[in-house]
Formats: structure tokens, C-alpha cells, sequence
């Protein structure tokens, strides 16, 4: 079978034109040997069935990060490669395209965006230069579709180029700078109206005011939708269900089964947070109390995404991540993490050393907590008052800071500074902005669910073989003494290595005070990160590294909640 | 005396004249489209040792400031 490769740099709408080839059927599968997302899909090109790898974007065939490296590797395995340029943006897209047209493979070129070349009063001889490339080359507008077909009939006329001669770096730029002089023509352009708001959003003052206010854009829709969706929808849904939940109580009665599937009844009636079954408490967690919010937060995220925002933001807060030893693509982890510490763990990787790797990865760990806990944990504190969601945040914002200026002063290694790319303000694709959501809220659902079976199952057979109560007596003197909780937390802090949600669900039926309350989800979120981002953490930062990264988590841990006791409860 | 991009302020321009790094350093910055000839305009240099943000060919770029000292530049073509 023949391979199609798609390159060309990043942000220049591959994904857009890899869709119209391949249409819905889309596998997206690690490269081997590292964790970096391929899409591959199949389709019909040529009269003849084809798969079309989409390879990771990059400015070069001299690879600068792993990314880059795999598609390197990809190359090697084409057959035929689609070179997706940025029309906008010929002169620097040139360099990649040259390089490939030099390893003599069958090149068709996909001119895209093209319609936003044309508002910005670029024009590109698409004839003049199929001439010097010596390849076919296509206009098209990836998004909308247009010109795809064209690109497919004329990748039957691909060949390696003769024109194109293997050449010498100084040359090769010295050819992009010929070759776009020959074809390129640029009106002179006013500016717009979205070029003042894309200035503004990147100086220093009013790009911060900006900021501030996209964040609390965000925060206020992602708890609307989310909450809109939990009592409209899902809330009613659990309301239908509970009279087959309790017609399967009666008739399983009382004993071990009914406890592990329908788990403790209160006066006769449900309680779906507290009541510890798989098909009560393991349901309505996931589905009524964290989906909306995990729906409402991709949302938001892949609009910000699509936008072009992001490497806005972390231009601005750079300083701020410097000093933390990252820079401004630090907050990607964050924002990430923010959803789920599993993505947010993969984002360190645009990090070029270890020494910010493993800051960003265990600032992350130790202070972010992800969606499923944010929604528990205003669910849990929110009827005590606002002033204790603030005290949580505070505590971890102030530990990300403090933890990250100790941690880049004593981890050895270089610090980078920043380099990207601002791409142009572009309006999210209403179905690529969808389908993106439904493609995370459905990893969520399919990771999610089988650790909290499995949480809820532990408990139920820890607490029946007396294994809790134990460990509760032996952790009493650090619970109770040191962090001022009740010892059966420590029960809630062992789940939370399973699923923080289900541990801070864990904690209501203790009778803590607010500010108890306070400490034991503070710990939650400081002393150790969930299995799955252990896992994550395991392959990205190696044995050694998680064992550091463990250090300080345990460290922080037991200083944060010595500090918070003393400060809340007093001594 | 040489100016580096890092001694423009904020809506000034100047012209690459070359770099002063290594060939790796070199060839990420013309990937990206900073070149030997390009006019750059400074768009924002951001206070506290923050990064300087340029616009070369109608796009934007953020870059270190130990970066942007790097980068030679003479008056505007």
C-alpha cells in the first residue's frame, strides 16, 4: 500500500486539509517509542487505496525537539508527500519545501490559505512557480475544502523534481529569497481594525488587562456551560435512573454485593455523593458532577486553541516563567493540567531542557488541580462560602511560586528563553472546534470511569477486610497532630492516587470544619499526582527524575500542610 | 557602534545585518523567518528582562532578549 505523507510547518492548517482527504475515520496513535501523536488515516487517492500520515509540523529536516525528529523519521517512509505552505507566509515555509523537493520524492505542494493570502493582498504565480519548483502546486483553503480535489488529480502527476538539486544551506536560502522575489507580490495594506486588537493583546499594560479579562471570560463560561449542563440535563437524567437503583437495593438486599453496587443508603434514600457504589456514586461522580465541567473546559480551551491566543498569553506571562526557570510556554502545561494533568504532563515536552521539563512537570503536579477536582472541590466547600475556594487557590498559586524560584535555583541545567511564532487572530471552525471537544471529552470518559470503578471497588474492599481502619490508627499521629484532620482521611489521601475527584468526595461524610476541609484538599492536590500522571510522568521524566519529583511533592506536601494548620487552626 | 535588536524600542525598525551565535541559533532564527536583509519592527519589549516581540513579513515573533542581543541590526533599507 502506498503512503501519503502530509508536512509543512506548524500552524498552517495540515489538520484542516488532512481532514478533507481522509474524512471522519482518523486514528490518532503514538509514534513508536515516544508519545508523540500521529493522525493516520485511509482514503482513495489514484484508484488505489492509500493511508495519509499527517507528520508533526516543522521548520526544517534538521530537527530541534522530538517532534521534529519524527517526522524526519516519517519522511523516510513516503511514497508520495503533500507540502502544505502557508500562502501568507511563502518566503519562510520555502526552506522546508526545498529540502524535501532535494531528497528526490514525489512532491505535490497545497498552497493553503489561500484565502487569507488574498485579504492580506499577497498574490502568489501559482504557474511561475510549479516552474521553478518543478512540482504541482494547488491552491487551496484546507478548512472549507476548496481545492482539495484539484491536489488529489494532481498528485497523480507528482514526481521528483528535476529542477531541484541537492544544494548547500547558504544556497538553499539564497534560492527561498530568489523564488519568492520571482512569484510573490505584495499590496500595500492598511491597517485593520484586528490588527490594533492583535497589537494590543501583545504589548506589556494593555496586553495584561486583556489577559485578565479572557480569564475571567473563561472561568465565568466554563462554570455556566457547566453548570447550565449539569441541571438541565444530566441532574434530571440521575433523577429518572434513581427508581431502578433502588428497585435493584430491594431486591439484592442487604449484604457485600448490594454494598459494592449500590454501596451505604442514608434514611432509606440515596445520596449519590456519599454513598460509595459502583452504580451510584461510581456513575453520578463522573457523569452528573465532572463531565459538564470537562465538556464546558475543552470548550473553552480549543477556542482559545483555534484562535490563535495561546502564544499571546504566553509571550506575556514569559517574564513571570522565566523566573520559575521555564518560559512563557509554561503556561500550556498549566492550562492544560487545568483540564487533566495527563495532557498537561505531555505539554511540558515544547519545553527544550529537562532542567524546565522537570520544573514545569512537578509545578504541575504539586499546584494544578485538574477539572474533575476543581468541580468536587466547589462542590465540597462552595456551601461554606467563597472565602475557602479562595484559601485553596491562594495556598496553591503561592506553593507554584515558591516551590518553582527554589527548584530553578537549585536544579543544574540551561533555562531557554522563549521563540515562537504569533499566529495571525483566526475565528475558531465551528466543527473543528467540536469535533476537538467531543475527541477529548470521549479520553476523558474512556480513561476516567475504569480508575474510578477500580477507587471505588479498593475502598469497598479495604474497608470490609479492616485494612482502612489500620491505616487511618497509623497515620493518625501525622493526620491529626501535623495537619490537624480527622486519621480517616487518610483513607480519602490513599484513593487519591486513584482519582483526586473520588477522594475529595471521600472527605464529606468525615464532618470536617471548613477550614479542615481547606487543609485535607490542599494536600490532596500538593502530596502526589494521580496514577495515570505518574504514569506520564514515569515516561517523560525517567525513573530518576520521578523520584526527585516525588521528593518535593512529599516535601511540600508536609511543609504546606504544617503551615496551613498552624496558620488556620493554630496549635 | 553595532546595534542589536535588544537597543530598539518599541516601533522602531532596523535592518538584519548579521547574528552573532552559533550556526544552530542561526538557522532557527532564519527558519522562522529572521533573516540577513529583513526589516524587523520592534512591536513590544516587555519591562522586567521580558521578551522583545517582533514583526518580520507581517508576522509576529517573541524572542528572548539574550536573543534578541544577538541579532545585528543597522538602519532600515
Amino acid at each position: 500500500m502506498k503512503t501519503v505523507i502530509l508536512m509543512g510547518n506548524p500552524n498552517v492548517g495540515k489538520s484542516g486539509v488532512f481532514s478533507r482527504l481522509t474524512g471522519t475515520r482518523v486514528i490518532i496513535s503514538n509514534y513508536p517509542g515516544t508519545t508523540i501523536d500521529v493522525s493516520r488515516g485511509m482514503t482513495r487517492l489514484l484508484d488505489t487505496s492509500v493511508e495519509v500520515i499527517d507528520a508533526p509540523g516543522t521548520y526544517s529536516l534538521t530537527p530541534t525537539n522530538p517532534a521534529e525528529e519524527v517526522t524526519t523519521k516519517i519522511l523516510e517512509t513516503a511514497d508520495y508527500v503533500i507540502n502544505v505552505v502557508d500562502s501568507t507566509n511563502l518566503e519562510r515555509n520555502l526552506y522546508l519545501t526545498l529540502e524535501i523537493l532535494e531528497r528526490g520524492i514525489p512532491v505535490a505542494i497545497a498552497l493553503n490559505l489561500w484565502d487569507e493570502a488574498g485579504h492580506q493582498g499577497i498574490t502568489i504565480d501559482v504557474p511561475e512557480l510549479e516552474r521553478l519548483l518543478g512540482v504541482p502546486v494547488v491552491p487551496t483553503v484546507g478548512l472549507a475544502g476548496q481545492g482539495i480535489r484539484e491536489l488529489v488529480e494532481r498528485l497523480g502527476d507528482a514526481r521528483p523534481s528535476e529542477t531541484i538539486q541537492p544544494m548547500s544551506e547558504e544556497e538553499r536560502w539564497a534560492m527561498v529569497g530568489r523564488i519568492t522575489g520571482e512569484v510573490q507580490t505584495i499590496a500595500h495594506r492598511h491597517r485593520t481594525f484586528r490588527d490594533r486588537i492583535a497589537e494590543a493583546s501583545i504589548k506589556p499594560v494593555s496586553g495584561l488587562l486583556i489577559a485578565l479579562a479572557v480569564m475571567a471570560v473563561t472561568f465565568l463560561a466554563v462554570v455556566a456551560i457547566g453548570e447550565g449542563l449539569a441541571e438541565y440535563i444530566l441532574e434530571p437524567i440521575f433523577d429518572l435512573y434513581t427508581p431502578f437503583v433502588m428497585q435493584l437495593s430491594d431486591a439484592l438486599g442487604p449484604g457485600i454485593l448490594r454494598d459494592i453496587l449500590i454501596g451505604h443508603l442514608i434514611d432509606g434514600e440515596i445520596d449519590y455523593e456519599q454513598a460509595m457504589g459502583l452504580l451510584t456514586t461510581g456513575l453520578f461522580v463522573p457523569f452528573a458532577m465532572i463531565l459538564p465541567y470537562i465538556v464546558a473546559f475543552y470548550l473553552a480551551l480549543s477556542v482559545l486553541e483555534d484562535t490563535g491566543y495561546l502564544p499571546r498569553l504566553a509571550t506575556l506571562v514569559d517574564t513571570f516563567f522565566h523566573r520559575l526557570g521555564m518560559h512563557g510556554h509554561g503556561i500550556i502545561s498549566v492550562f492544560l493540567g487545568l483540564g487533566c494533568n495527563v495532557p498537561g504532563a505531555f505539554a511540558t515536552r515544547v519545553l527544550e531542557t529537562k532542567k524546565q521539563r522537570f520544573i514545569a512537570a512537578t509545578l504541575m503536579s504539586i499546584s494544578v488541580p485538574c477539572m474533575a477536582q476543581i468541580a468536587m472541590i466547589f462542590g465540597v466547600l462552595g456551601p461554606f462560602g467563597m472565602r475557602y475556594i479562595v484559601m485553596v487557590f491562594a495556598t496553591l498559586l503561592v506553593v507554584y511560586i515558591v516551590v518553582g524560584l527554589i527548584l530553578s535555583r537549585v536544579i543544574p541545567g540551561e533555562c531557554p528563553e522563549i521563540f515562537l511564532e504569533i499566529p495571525p487572530y483566526r475565528m475558531p471552525n465551528l466543527r473543528v472546534t467540536l469535533s476537538k471537544t467531543w475527541m477529548r471529552v470521549r479520553g476523558f470518559v474512556g480513561e476516567a470511569i475504569p480508575y474510578l470503578f477500580l477507587g471505588i471497588l479498593l475502598v469497598n474492599l479495604l474497608y470490609t477486610v479492616g485494612f482502612l481502619e489500620w491505616l487511618s490508627t497509623a497515620f493518625a499521629p501525622l493526620m491529626e497532630v501535623w495537619l490537624g484532620i480527622p486519621a480517616e482521611a487518610t483513607a480519602a489521601l490513599l484513593v487519591g492516587f486513584l482519582r483526586k475527584d473520588l477522594a475529595v468526595g471521600m472527605l464529606v461524610p468525615l464532618g470536617m470544619t471548613p477550614v479542615q476541609l481547606v487543609i485535607a484538599v490542599t494536600m490532596l492536590s500538593v502530596y502526589f499526582p494521580c496514577v495515570a500522571t505518574f504514569v506520564v510522568l514515569l515516561r517523560e521524566l525517567g525513573a530518576r527524575g520521578l523520584a526527585a519529583a516525588v521528593g518535593v511533592m512529599v516535601t511540600t506536601a508536609l511543609l504546606v500542610g504544617g503551615a496551613l494548620r498552624a496558620v488556620l487552626i493554630g496549635f | 557602534m553595532e546595534r542589536t535588536l535588544l537597543d530598539l524600542d518599541p516601533g522602531m525598525c532596523g535592518t538584519v545585518t548579521r547574528f552573532a551565535g552559533t550556526p544552530g541559533f542561526v538557522r532557527k532564527l532564519r527558519t522562522i523567518g529572521i533573516r540577513e536583509g529583513k526589516t524587523l519592527t520592534v512591536v513590544a519589549r516587555h519591562p522586567l528582562g521580558g521578551p522583545v516581540v517582533v514583526e518580520v513579513n507581517g508576522r509576529e515573533v517573541t524572542l528572548g532578549r539574550r536573543m534578541a542581543q544577538r541579532v545585528i541590526v543597522g538602519e532600515p533599507a
